[in-house]
Parts: C-alpha cells; sequence; structure tokens
C-alpha cells in the first residue's frame, strides 16, 4: 500500500504549512471544496467548515482538542447524491469508520470524496474545551498538540481528554484516501502525507510531493499509544461491566435518563429518518400509565428509557464506533459511551465484525447465510 | 426457590409452522403447561427484537421464537434473520443480567405437535429451576 511524502513545514508553522496544502489543492483544481475543521473567528470555536475560496483557508484547524459532533453525518448530507464535483473531506478516524458503517447503510458515498484522515491526538468533551480554551483558542492548538505529542495526558486544571479519546484504539486514520501523520513525527519541522488509495496518490503526484519513507520510531510511537489506549479500554469495560450487570443496576445507571433523545441525535449511526421512540407506538394513552402504575404499585416517569437504551443497543450496536458523541450530547452526564461501546465491543465480536473496518464487510443485521449460527437454536430429540 | 413459582414464557409463534404445530398438538388432545402465552406471527423474520427485549422488561420469564426448520420458511428467508436478531439479542442482554437461557429459538415444523408440547414442558421446568426474570422486581422501564 502507502506512499508517504514527509511534507516540510513553511515559516508559518503547523497550521499555516496545512492551510497552504489545501489552499494548493483548490488551486490546483484537485477537489471543488474542502470541509475541515475551522475556527469560525479568531476567538472562536472549531467546527466543520466547506470551504471553495482558496483564500478562505487561514483558520484551519484540524488538530484542535474540539470534538463538537461526528462529522460522519454531514458527509453523508454531501455525498449521498453526485455534487458534479470532488469534495475533499478531513475527518477523524471515528469520523472516516462511521462514514464506512453510512455508505454500507446507503446513507452517502465515497465516490466523489477525498477523504484525507488525520492522525488523531484526541480532544475534550465539549465542556471541558470551552473551559480549556476559553481565552485564547487560537494558540491553543499549538500547546496542545506539542503536550500531547509528548506524551501528556493531564492537562490545565487537571483536565484530561474525553473517556472516548483515551479508550480510543484506533487513532491513526484507516480507509482514508490520503492521511495526515503526526505520530512519531517531528512537527516542528515537518507532517506526514500518506496515500492509502489510487485517489491520495493522484493527489500527492499532483501535489509534486517526491515518497519519503516515514521515520522509523513511527510505528513503535502508535503501537505504544494503543496498547496503552487498549488497557484503559478493557479496564473501563471491567468497571462499566460491574456497574450494569443486572437490570436494576442498569437501570441505576440510566435513572438520569430524561428520554431527550440527543444521544440519538449525535450519534453518527443511528441513521433512520423517524425514530421508533418518536412515533405514535409510544405516544401512549394516559389511561395506559396508570394501568402499568397500577399493575407494578409504581412505574418510572418518564417511561420506555432502558427499553429505549436497550433497543439502540439492538439497532446500532454492531455499528458503533465509540466515538463518544452520546456522552458528550448528554446534558445529565449519563456515561453512556462507556456502556454503548462495551456492548458494541460484544455483539461485533459475536458476529465478527468491527464496525468501520472495511467497505466489503456486510453489516451483520443485513445479511444471513444458510448454515452458521448453529448456537444459536435449541435443537430437541 | 420459591416451590410456588409458575413462570410465564411469551412465545413468538410462525403461523405455518410452530403455531400450525401448536394447533395440532391441541386438537391431538396433547397436554402442555399453560405457562406460555403464544404470539402468533406471520414469521419469525417479522418479531422485532423491541418485542423480545419489551417482554423481559414487563416481566416475562422466558421468551421462545420459534418458526419453520431452515430451508421450510414460508417466506423462503425470514427464519434465517430471526436466528441473526436472536443472536443478537443473546449477546447483548446477558451483559444486562439476563440469563441467556430465558432467551430460545427453536424450529417446530407444521407437523411437530409432539414436539411443541414437549418443547413446552422442557422449557417450564428449566425456567422454573431458574427463578423468576432478574427485572421483575425492579421498577425498570
Amino acid at each position: 500500500m502507502a506512499k508517504t511524502a514527509l511534507y516540510n513545514l513553511t515559516d508559518g508553522g503547523l497550521q499555516a504549512s496545512l492551510a497552504s496544502l489545501f489552499r494548493s489543492m483548490l488551486e490546483q483544481g484537485l477537489v471543488s471544496a474542502v470541509m475541515a475543521p475551522m475556527r469560525l473567528s479568531p476567538g472562536g470555536g472549531v467546527m466543520q467548515t466547506l470551504v471553495t475560496d482558496p483564500a478562505q483557508m487561514d483558520m484551519i484547524d484540524l488538530f484542535a482538542p474540539s470534538f463538537p459532533l461526528n462529522a460522519a453525518r454531514l458527509v453523508s448530507r454531501l455525498s449521498k447524491k453526485p455534487t458534479g464535483g470532488t469534495v475533499a473531506v478531513v475527518l477523524r478516524p471515528c469520523e472516516i469508520r462511521a462514514h464506512v458503517e453510512l455508505v454500507k447503510l446507503k446513507q452517502g458515498s465515497i465516490d466523489d470524496l477525498i477523504v484525507v484522515g488525520i492522525d488523531c491526538p484526541g480532544a475534550f468533551n465539549n465542556a471541558d474545551y470551552g473551559k480549556i480554551a476559553a481565552d485564547e483558542r487560537a494558540g491553543f492548538t499549538d500547546t496542545f498538540l506539542s503536550a500531547v505529542l509528548s506524551g501528556e495526558t493531564s492537562f490545565e486544571n487537571g483536565l484530561q481528554l474525553s473517556t472516548a479519546c483515551r479508550a480510543c484504539v484506533h487513532p491513526v486514520p484507516h480507509g482514508a484516501d490520503v492521511s495526515i501523520g503526526i505520530f512519531g513525527i517531528d512537527i516542528d519541522k515537518q507532517f506526514l502525507l500518506g496515500a492509502e488509495t489510487e485517489k491520495g496518490e493522484g493527489i500527492l503526484d499532483a501535489l509534486g510531493l517526491s515518497v519519503t519513507e516515514a521515520p522509523d520510531k513511527r510505528d513503535a510511537v502508535i503501537e505504544s499509544l494503543i496498547a496503552t489506549r487498549e488497557t484503559f479500554r478493557n479496564e473501563m469495560f471491567e468497571a462499566t461491566h460491574e456497574k450494569t450487570d443486572t437490570p436494576e443496576k442498569l437501570a441505576n445507571y440510566l435513572s438520569g435518563c430524561i428520554n431527550c433523545y440527543n444521544c440519538r441525535v449525535a450519534c453518527p449511526v443511528c441513521y433512520c429518518r423517524e425514530c421508533v421512540f418518536v412515533t405514535d407506538v409510544f405516544d401512549h394513552d394516559p389511561y395506559q400509565y396508570l394501568r402499568w402504575a397500577r399493575r407494578k404499585g409504581k412505574i418510572r416517569m418518564p417511561t420506555d428509557t432502558v427499553f429505549y437504551h436497550i433497543t439502540r443497543m439492538a439497532h446500532i450496536s454492531t455499528a458503533c464506533v465509540a466515538c463518544g458523541q452520546c456522552s458528550n450530547a448528554c446534558p445529565n452526564d449519563i456515561s453512556l459511551m462507556e456502556l454503548f461501546s462495551m456492548t458494541a465491543h460484544a455483539t461485533q465480536a459475536a458476529f465478527d465484525y468491527e464496525a468501520g473496518r472495511s467497505l466489503t464487510d456486510d453489516p451483520p443485521l443485513s445479511v444471513f447465510k444458510e448454515n452458521e449460527l448453529a448456537d444459536v437454536v435449541e435443537v430437541k430429540h | 426457590m420459591d416451590e410456588g413459582f409458575e413462570p410465564t414464557i411469551i412465545a413468538f409463534v410462525c403461523n405455518w409452522c410452530t403455531y400450525t404445530a401448536a394447533d395440532l398438538a391441541g386438537t391431538s388432545r396433547l397436554s402442555y403447561p399453560s405457562n406460555v402465552r403464544l404470539i402468533r406471527v406471520m414469521c419469525t423474520g417479522m418479531v422485532d427484537p423491541k418485542y423480545i427485549i419489551k417482554a423481559f422488561l414487563e416481566g416475562t420469564d422466558a421468551v421462545l421464537v420459534s418458526g419453520c426448520h431452515p430451508g421450510d420458511c414460508h417466506y423462503i428467508n425470514g427464519n434465517y434473520k430471526a436466528r441473526r436478531r436472536m443472536k443478537l439479542l443473546k449477546t447483548i442482554l446477558p451483559q444486562y443480567g439476563f440469563d441467556e437461557k430465558r432467551i430460545k429459538l427453536t424450529w417446530i415444523g407444521a407437523s411437530d405437535g409432539i414436539q411443541f408440547a414437549q418443547t413446552i414442558r422442557d422449557m417450564v421446568v428449566e425456567i422454573k429451576a431458574l427463578g423468576p426474570n432478574e427485572a421483575k422486581q425492579a421498577a425498570v422501564v
């Protein structure tokens, strides 16, 4: 696979060099637009922004530790029909994996996209990012990057990256056309550009970059990062299992849920246009609540909360990429990512499937085979 | 173990095979415990996982899904889809403490009245030994 090239930084540093990389992609007509995380104003927050004017590329901020939404949904919006041009979309690894799932569920395409994946240094949850980067957002990303790449895990006021990011075992993009590497690279001087597909190689060739091998230490850096993350993740699974291993404990775990369904809105792979939980099926008649209450003596209001969450597990746990946006969106700080990723890990293993791994593995619930899963069926006599 | 415990079993049975088998068991005057509540569906392939999750949250002690043998599905492949969904539920629900033995899938053909009655008898014995649904006591909805 993979052609790689080292891109030497210009005077302005990493952010300016990345801006100039995308600027030249636009100027050379390699793509008709670029969607990338960008500061909306010099002191403002970071959000995905669709840019067509090369002169407007300056405030690009790919590595800001801010992850307000999983952009797979935006990419799905951009790609479900041809636009007549090619759009480069800059995504974190979990956003790429979510998009792969959406493509398989016929919610988008990769045909007219150049997927640019970044080595992901992680992000804070929304509330923490606001606190930590409030004053000097523009310069904050550089400070953050050099800290995180030197192995720092605790930041101002003892804040840490979001749990989802600390438990993420996919920090390097997979399935991108072009990758931007920072792990094991001296980012004061350069960053690594990789081409993983023919489309990607076309971009590298057109930019006139000469092929260079990635530095030797890169693989080791990535390996050790993943090992640390995996340990953290497994401990997290264990702790979460301990907290939810009976129906009663699960109900307690979810007791703060107010049925706002923000987690479902934020979830990149929960793609139904109309969720069954907002249809008439759950628009119960008033006497129904009383009947339930009479039968059990009491019922929690709002109702259908555990039901909603377990149903969501059934619907999307095979597609969950553990991006953590469910936790980010929860107004009552329920640790949903921990619960979802634990369950998803088990269901994906049960079907020998990994969300986002490839465009050719069929989603487990979309196919069947004649001879399989003998262990599920009780055979008598 | 509560001696007087009578489990409730919700059985989703397909119109073409297992429901017909249950009918045959009845017309053949075979007896089987009344713990089972049959819900006739056109095909096991239409048993939404929600039905099963809801049944457990409402306190059923076991769920049986039963349809045509592989290759015999009236709708060609509904039972294969049901099998995948049951695999999914058998992976998800036990993580939250629902015993996997409470979630059963069987194939019982239209002529297997005897087997239907025996399946229900066996299941009642098994679930009696297992005790009430783990969610029954909690106010879980």
